[in-house]
C-alpha cells in the first residue's frame, strides 16, 4: 500500500524529483548574480543603443537633447550624408587596404618564424625566443623608432602602416604554441620518413592543419589594422593615405564642421546635420567588425586561450 | 631469511662477488659533439627553417633592436645633419633638465595615479564577472550576456572616446539628460580635470572587461567538478563553493594577470589619453606618453622626448622584474620559472 502511494507520488513529481531543489539561500544567490549580469548587459548595450537611436534619428531631435534609446523623427539624413563624405569613403578605401595587405603581410611572417621556433630540430630557438620576448618587456619608444621609419624612407607612404608593426610577439606564441602542441609530432616524423623537407613539411603538412591559428591570426591582425590610428598619426601627412581611424578622428573629435551655407537657417541646419553625422560615422564604421564579429567570437576565444595556454 | 637489520654491517663478501666490468674497448667511444659541430649539423640538416626564419629576424633587429641603439641621443644633443651617432654627447643634461622640469612631479603623478587605478579597477571587475558567468546554467543566456560584454573590445579607441564624449556631451548627452531629470545640473564631464581619471578607467573597464573575463573562464573550466560535487555533498553554498574552490582554482591564472597588468602599467595607452584630452582637462591628462609625442613629433625635441621615454620604459621594466618577483615568493607563480 504504501510502496505504491510512493511509487505514484514519484511519478507525479517526476520532473521535479529529477532536479534537486537548492536550499533558499542559493536560489537567493542565483537571483543575485542574474541581476548582476542584467546589469552588466545593460551597462555594455545601453551607450550602444544610444548612439544607434540616435544616428537614425532627426538632426533637430538629436540636437534638442530628445533621443534617448528610440529614434525620434525617424532619418535617414546622417547616413546619407556620411556616405556622401569623400573623406570618408577615400578613408573606408585606404583602411580596406591596409587591413587586407597588413594581415597578409603579419600572418606570413608570423608564422615564418613560429613554425621554426616551434621545430626542436631548430638549433638556437631559445635565443631566439629571448630575443622576441625582451622586445615585449623594453623597447625604444616612440622617437628611435620613429628615427628609423624616417631613415628607410617609409614616412608618408603606406609601408608605415604596413611594416613597422608587422609582427606582434603575443600572436607569435600563439602560433608556435599551436604548432607544438595541436600537430602531433608523429606527423612530422612521417613527414620526415618521407624525405620531406621542412618548408615541404611546413606546405603540406603543417598549414592544412593549422586554418583555426590561421584564421585566428588573420583576425586578430585584421582587427588591429582597422582599429589602429596611433600609427597613421605619426607617420602619414598626405590625407589621401589617411586610414578611416583618422579620418574618423578629424570629424568626430576635432570638430571640423564644413559649412558652406550662407542664410541663418541653412547654416543651422548644417551644423546640426554636421552633429547627427558622428552618431552615424560611429555606426558606419563599427559595422564590418561587429557584424563578422559573432561569427568568429568562437575562434577569437580559442586564440586568446592558445597564447594564454604558456601564460 | 632475517630481517635486514640483522646485518646492520655490510659484508665485504657482497661487494666483491659484483662481477667486475670489463674496459670499454676505446674504438666504441663517440666523442661529445662539440656546439659548433651540433649548430653546423643543425644547418646542414635544417638550413630552410634558418632561411625562414630570416625575414622576421630581419624585422626584429630594424624595427624593435635598432631603436634601442637610437636611445643613446637621450644622452646627446641630437641633430638631424649629424646623426644619432654624430651628435655630440651631452651626458645626463637631458635627464637633469626633465626632473627639474616643474611639469615633470605632475607628469609622473598623473601617470602613476592613473596607471594604478586602472589596474586596481580593471583587475577584479572581469573575475566576478566570469565567477558570475560559471554560476549560470542556462546556456542561452550565458552566452548572450559573453557575446555581448565581449562585444565592446573590437571597437576602435576613436569610436570609443567619441561615444564617450557624445554620451557624456553636456548640451546633448544621455548622461546629462538623465541627470537633469534628477535635477542636478548639466555636468561638462569632460571639461572639468577630477573626472578624466574617472571616465578614462571607466571606459576602459566596459570595454576590455569582457575580453578579460574569458581567461578565467577558461580557468574556471579547469577545475575538478569532483571537488564542487564533493563539496554540495558536504552542504556547501554556492557562495562557499565559489570562496574555497573557484577563488583558489583560478588564483595562479589571476596573479599571471596582475603581473601583466602591472607590468605594463607605464606601457598605459597613448591612444586614449590622448583623444580624450582637452585644454581644460589637461591638468591631469597629460601623461608620459602624451608629453613625449608632444616634444618629440610637435616640438621636435628628439632628445629630450627619448630621455623621457627611456625614462619611462626602465621604470616599466623595474616594475614588472619587482612585481615577479614578489609574486614568485608570495604565491610561487611568475612569467618565469
Amino acid at each position: 500500500m504504501t510502496t505504491i502511494t510512493l511509487v505514484s507520488k514519484l511519478r507525479r513529481n517526476r520532473p521535479a524529483a529529477r532536479r534537486i531543489r537548492e536550499p533558499l539561500g542559493d536560489r537567493m544567490f542565483m537571483l543575485v548574480v542574474t541581476l548582476m549580469l542584467l546589469v552588466a548587459l545593460a551597462l555594455v548595450l545601453l551607450p550602444l543603443i544610444y548612439i544607434v537611436a540616435s544616428s537614425f534619428s532627426s538632426p533637430a531631435a538629436v540636437n534638442a537633447g530628445r533621443v534617448s534609446f528610440w529614434p525620434v523623427d525617424f532619418s535617414l539624413e546622417a547616413y546619407r550624408s556620411a556616405l556622401a563624405n569623400s573623406e570618408v569613403l577615400q578613408g573606408y578605401y585606404n583602411s580596406l587596404i591596409y587591413a587586407v595587405a597588413g594581415t597578409a603581410i603579419s600572418v606570413t611572417l608570423t608564422v615564418a618564424i613560429a613554425y621554426p621556433l616551434s621545430r626542436k630540430t631548430f638549433y638556437g630557438r631559445n635565443v631566439l625566443m629571448t630575443l622576441l620576448i625582451f622586445t615585449m618587456l623594453f623597447s625604444g619608444g616612440l622617437i628611435p623608432t620613429y628615427m628609423v621609419v624616417h631613415d628607410l624612407g617609409m614616412l608618408n607612404t603606406r609601408w608605415a602602416l604596413l611594416i613597422p608593426n608587422a609582427i606582434g610577439v603575443w600572436q607569435v606564441i600563439i602560433a608556435r604554441t599551436f604548432f607544438a602542441t595541436s600537430i602531433p609530432d608523429d606527423l612530422y616524423e612521417a613527414a620526415m620518413l618521407d624525405g620531406a623537407s621542412d618548408m615541404r613539411t611546413l606546405r603540406s603538412v603543417v598549414l592544412p592543419l593549422s586554418k583555426p591559428l590561421l584564421a585566428v591570426l588573420a583576425l586578430m591582425y585584421t582587427v588591429y589594422q582597422w582599429n589602429t590610428y596611433f600609427d597613421a598619426l605619426v607617420y602619414l601627412k598626405d590625407p589621401d593615405l589617411f586610414p578611416l581611424q583618422i579620418v574618423l578622428r578629424n570629424i568626430l573629435l576635432l570638430n571640423t564642421p564644413r559649412t558652406g551655407a550662407t542664410d541663418l537657417a541653412q547654416q543651422m541646419h548644417q551644423i546640426q546635420l554636421a552633429n547627427v553625422l558622428r552618431y552615424a560615422l560611429i555606426v558606419v564604421s563599427s559595422l564590418p567588425v561587429l557584424i563578422i564579429y559573432p561569427f568568429v567570437a568562437r575562434h577569437f576565444t580559442k586564440g586568446v586561450l592558445v597564447g594564454a595556454v604558456k601564460g | 631469511m632475517a630481517a635486514p637489520t640483522s646485518h646492520p654491517i655490510p659484508l665485504p663478501s657482497t661487494t666483491t662477488e659484483r662481477p667486475v666490468r670489463p674496459p670499454r674497448p676505446p674504438t666504441t667511444r663517440v666523442p661529445r659533439r662539440s656546439r659548433r659541430s651540433r649548430a653546423q649539423r643543425a644547418w646542414r640538416a635544417h638550413w630552410q627553417l634558418y632561411l625562414l626564419v630570416g625575414v622576421p629576424l630581419t624585422y626584429f633587429v630594424i624595427f624593435k633592436y635598432i631603436p634601442m641603439t637610437f636611445l643613446v641621443i637621450a644622452f646627446k644633443e641630437y641633430n638631424v645633419v649629424q646623426g644619432p651617432w654624430g651628435s655630440p654627447w651631452v651626458g645626463l643634461q637631458n635627464f637633469q633638465q626633465l626632473f627639474s622640469n616643474p611639469v615633470f612631479g605632475t607628469l609622473l603623478k598623473n601617470t602613476f595615479i592613473l596607471a594604478f587605478y586602472l589596474v586596481l579597477a580593471s583587475f577584479p571587475v572581469p573575475i566576478i564577472l566570469a565567477l558570475a558567468l560559471n554560476e549560470i546554467r542556462n546556456g542561452w543566456f550565458k552566452r548572450t550576456v559573453q557575446m555581448v560584454t565581449y562585444a565592446p573590445y573590437f571597437i576602435s579607441t576613436v569610436v570609443v572616446v567619441s561615444m564617450t564624449i557624445l554620451v557624456l556631451s553636456p548640451r546633448v548627452g544621455i548622461v546629462n539628460e538623465g541627470l537633469g531629470q534628477l535635477g542636478i545640473g548639466p555636468i561638462n564631464f569632460l571639461g572639468e580635470p577630477g573626472f578624466f581619471r574617472h571616465i578614462y578607467v571607466w571606459t576602459d573597464v566596459w570595454q576590455t572587461t569582457g575580453y578579460a573575463a574569458v581567461i578565467y573562464l577558461a580557468a574556471l573550466a579547469g577545475i575538478d567538478p569532483a571537488l564542487h560535487e564533493s563539496a554540495k555533498i558536504d552542504g556547501a553554498s554556492r557562495l562557499q563553493r565559489i570562496r574555497h574552490i573557484d577563488l583558489p582554482g583560478i588564483m595562479p591564472t589571476a596573479v599571471i594577470m596582475l603581473i601583466l597588468g602591472v607590468g605594463n602599467m607605464m606601457a598605459i595607452g597613448f591612444e586614449k589619453a590622448y583623444l580624450l584630452q582637452n585644454n581644460l582637462n589637461l591638468a591631469q591628462s597629460e601623461i608620459i606618453p602624451t608629453y613625449v609625442y608632444k616634444t618629440g613629433l610637435i616640438n621636435a625635441d628628439f632628445s629630450m622626448a627619448t630621455a623621457v621615454g627611456l625614462f619611462n620604459s626602465v621604470v616599466n621594466l623595474c616594475l614588472l622584474l619587482t612585481v615577479n618577483f614578489v609574486a614568485k615568493r608570495v604565491t610561487g607563480n611568475g612569467l618565469w620559472r
